[in-house]
């Protein structure tokens, strides 16, 4: 199978801990590409370097390479580009807000976390305030909407 | 007595027991080679100090670990239990750099887990224990400014890998800076306990900042060389913006007095060897074992 389809294939995994979007969603897929010595080459970027994730990901892409007929492929992480919540694609969003967690606005190129001002994903409403800056997972925050008095998680701004 | 502190009391007052175990003083110990040293190579030079950094996060990551299920709200135990899997993430990347620096093949595992207490070459700070929630936040206030600063600096290393390490791990760092920050802020103008506690936890972990920007030898090669980025040179903005945070909070600026050293050398406080026992516990038991 050529490198193309192998890579819409690991692209469509779902992550393991928000599995309502894909690896390419994420923008976790970082390249697919060929070996000098003729193998193929998965470069995955960390989210976070600590990621609990990072493991299944990977064994996830060595599962597709081999079924795809490359079982000598490698799976490899690489650190630069860093990833940011800016990789997230628009589709990615889009899926994250309609299951329930508001998507992150942008980054920016600084270390400097911006302070949350999600809309609250049950009403809508724009009157909402962070609860805990640490959530369910190391990419999501608790905000808290003032206008319906429910929490809902967030995705990180980092 | 050159680096004691009355802050340091319980690592200097007790008397050695005498013998090959002793828990090491790191103020009145001379300092032997270190076993760490593996030759003067550059590879090696630069390995050590990226070892050097990853035991600093390897270490703070495994003390932040203990406040799991003892933090004082589910919200600080999910906080500090996240940052403490960054931490542990960093040392990964780093760690496992170093073992591919200085070509010995070792694992980011073998030298967390195979390494002996004089091995480490962590800063006293992050070893010494974690003591209550103020002492928590104080050494998280102090490291996250650094680490933020010093991967920062550390995003132009001519290593590749230091360099993309340093990117995105200032990021992760900014984002536990502004948690420490918050934290000081709150506590230093909470109630009259927190901000005597909040005081006295600055004050304990206070004399421990100035290893965090110290050079020896074997760094300030490094640095001339434009291989990595001088800490010593981080200090003035680190203390500009720890004091601003400090005034914000209504806290006083512990004077700088005596401060312990060692650390770099693999000379520890005893707070040191049951963290370490703790951490290498289940490979002494199961070695080589995995899951």
């Amino acid at each position: 199978m050529p490198a193309e389809e192998v890579a819409a294939r690991i692209g469509a995994l779902p992550d393991p801990e928000l599995p309502m979007i894909t690896l390419a969603d994420l923008g976790v897929l970082h390249s697919v590409g060929i070996t000098d010595d003729g193998r193929l080459d998965v470069a995955l970027l960390p989210t976070f370097l600590g990621c609990p994730g990072l493991e299944s990901m990977a064994a996830s892409a060595r599962a597709v390479l081999a079924e795809c007929g490359h079982p000598d492929g490698r799976v490899r992480q690489v650190l630069a580009p860093a990833w940011t919540t800016d990789r997230i694609t628009e589709a990615g969003r889009a899926k994250l807000a309609a299951h329930g967690i508001a998507p992150p606005g942008p980054a920016g190129d600084g270390p400097v976390p911006v302070e949350l001002t999600a809309a609250c994903t049950h009403c809508g409403s724009a009157a909402t305030r962070p609860h805990s800056p640490f959530g369910p997972s190391r990419c999501q925050a608790v905000q808290w909407c003032t206008s319906c008095r429910e929490t809902f998680p967030a995705m990180t701004v980092i | 007595m050159r680096g004691t502190s009355p802050t340091a009391t319980r690592s200097t007052s007790r008397p050695s027991p005498g013998g090959s175990r002793t828990m090491r003083d790191p103020a009145t110990t001379a300092r032997p080679a270190a076993p760490g040293a593996r030759g003067t190579a550059p590879g090696d030079a630069l390995a050590r100090h990226v070892r050097r950094l990853g035991d600093d996060a390897l270490i703070l990551g495994q003390r932040l670990c203990e406040t799991v299920t003892r933090a004082p709200t589910i919200e600080e135990d999910l906080a500090l239990s996240n940052i403490a899997l960054d931490l542990i993430g960093h040392a990964r990347v780093l760690l496992t750099r170093s073992g591919q620096l200085d070509g010995s093949g070792r694992s980011e595992d073998d030298l967390a887990f195979r390494r002996t207490e004089r091995e480490f070459e962590n800063v006293l700070l992050v070893e010494l224990e974690r003591g209550d929630f103020a002492v928590t936040i104080a050494r998280q206030l102090v490291f996250s400014h650094y680490a933020v600063l010093h991967y920062t600096a550390l995003a132009d290393a001519a290593d590749p890998e230091l360099a993309a390490f340093g990117t995105r791990a200032a990021r992760e760092s900014a984002y536990h800076r502004h948690h420490a920050d918050r934290w000081t802020e709150r506590l230093g103008r909470g109630t009259a306990e927190s901000h005597r506690r909040m005081q006295a936890a600055v004050d304990r972990v206070w004399p421990y900042t100035a290893e965090l920007f110290e050079e020896d030898e074997l760094s300030r090669t490094l640095v001339a060389t434009g291989a990595v980025p001088s800490v010593a040179a981080l200090h003035d903005d680190w203390a500009a913006a720890v004091t601003a945070v400090l005034d914000r909070a209504g806290l006083t600026v512990p004077a700088l007095g005596p401060q312990p050293r060692g650390g770099r050398d693999g000379l520890h406080t005893e707070d040191f060897a049951p963290l370490l026992a703790e951490l290498q516990s289940v490979h002494r038991q199961y070695p080589g074992g995995s899951w």
